[in-house]
């Protein structure tokens, strides 16, 4: 076959045509593909949510917004409440650092695990294993929630302060929105106690 | 040219990272350590395997004149099924490639070989260009990304040979990506000149 010339109703009607398959092809794809993706992005948020709160047999909400935090309500099998899991994103070395942590009804760090990041690899980058020992246990409320560097009561990572310092301050935030915020029964004492510690300012 | 040529061809006399010096972006900026370099030399074949294949075969429906836009459509395209198909079916691979496959449209190798290769020869020979480049590229990549994970971080394709303490972490970062490709073409050159 004789290859087209380059006249102009030869050049639109091929790229036309062209564009038409593409787009084709591609709606069809996203069709099938779609809903397959959707359940594997919620399987794994749930998986999340499983790690940071330290138990297998819990019942999650709905999720529900408080500013940019997303946050999901745990209760265990048998209905009493675990605590919330918070989606928390700060701007961190690289880009924006996306943490998922898992706070206990008092606000005691169950777990976390960092969903997105842009950390230098070899430095920022090993955030997700870093703080994992390191931070269980403590309650941004009530523990200097900052880097040692800052007079605070946690390691930073070797050569990753600026990582760091996002990381804490993405989950004092969550804390301090969700946890703190909207506690209703011990929310007073707790907000009380944060601002009594002198932590880092709350980006507004 | 018979295929074997042309395969071979793309590994050495035209290895894309030693000689063509073409695709830099993804050769500095994934190669951080063996395994990553691996994956996107290899998630880059794919998609070169089958561009080089459907551009051979619709090559004379192209007036020249809009040659590039058309290739670009059919590239892009393919690298946006190829994405949406490894999210829906293969998560795992999703997670250690996900980052990287977007970046395949905007490799210059793809549109190059469409271009120099594709364009002018048959399906079948196409394909084993792509084949033949791929390797090529992937064996680039792989290459410099264990060289800079054993400076950089002690061990090679996540195994440690003597730990993260002795390692000189400049080489996981950018500066060691250019000292390394710059050592690895002078390595490439100095073996197959002679």
């Amino acid at each position: 076959m004789k290859k087209l010339k380059s006249s102009l109703t030869n050049m639109l009607a091929v790229l036309t045509i062209i564009a038409i398959v593409a787009a084709g092809v591609l709606a069809s794809v996203n069709a099938v593909t779609a809903p397959q993706i959707e359940k594997i992005n919620a399987e794994n948020l749930a998986a999340g949510i499983k790690a940071v709160m330290g138990s297998n047999d819990i019942q999650v909400s709905e999720p529900w917004e408080v500013d940019a935090f997303t946050a999901y309500d745990v209760k265990d099998a048998q209905g009493n409440a675990l605590g919330k899991a918070v989606v928390t994103t700060e701007n961190g070395f690289g880009g924006p650092l996306k943490v998922l942590v898992g706070f206990s009804t008092e606000g005691d760090i169950l777990g976390y695990t960092v969903l997105e990041h842009a950390e230098t690899p070899g430095l920022g980058a090993k955030a997700g294993e870093w703080f994992q020992d390191k931070i269980k246990g403590m309650n941004p409320g009530k523990n200097n929630f900052t880097v040692s560097k800052d007079g605070g009561e946690v390691d930073a990572i070797t050569a990753s302060t600026i990582t760091s310092r996002a990381f804490l301050r993405a989950i004092q935030n969550a804390y301090d929105k969700v946890i703190a915020g909207q506690d209703a029964t011990s929310g007073a004492t707790q907000q009380a106690s944060a601002s009594d510690m002198g932590t880092p300012e709350v980006i507004e | 040219m018979n295929n074997l040529k042309v395969l071979v061809n793309g590994i050495i006399k035209e290895n894309p990272t030693f000689v063509l010096l073409l695709g830099m972006c993804p050769t500095l900026g994934t190669t951080s350590s063996a395994i990553n370099g691996m994956s996107m030399g290899l998630a880059t074949m794919c998609v070169l395997i089958l561009s080089n294949f459907i551009i051979a075969l619709i090559k004379n429906l192209i007036p020249d004149a809009v040659r590039i836009p058309s290739y670009i459509v059919v590239i892009a395209s393919l690298v946006t099924v190829l994405q949406m198909v490894i999210k829906a079916y293969a998560p795992d691979i999703d997670k250690s490639l996900g980052l990287f496959i977007p970046l395949i449209v905007v490799n210059c190798i793809i549109l190059g070989r469409a271009e120099s290769f594709a364009a002018k020869n048959g399906p079948i020979a196409s394909i084993f260009d792509g084949i033949g480049i791929g390797l090529g590229f992937t064996l680039g990549l792989t290459s410099l990304g264990a060289v800079r994970e054993l400076l950089g971080t002690g061990s090679i394709f996540g195994v440690t040979l003597w730990g993260e303490t002795y390692g000189m972490l400049m080489f996981v970062l950018a500066p060691g990506a250019f000292l390394v490709l710059g050592y690895l073409i002078v390595l490439f050159n100095k073996i197959t000149s002679k």
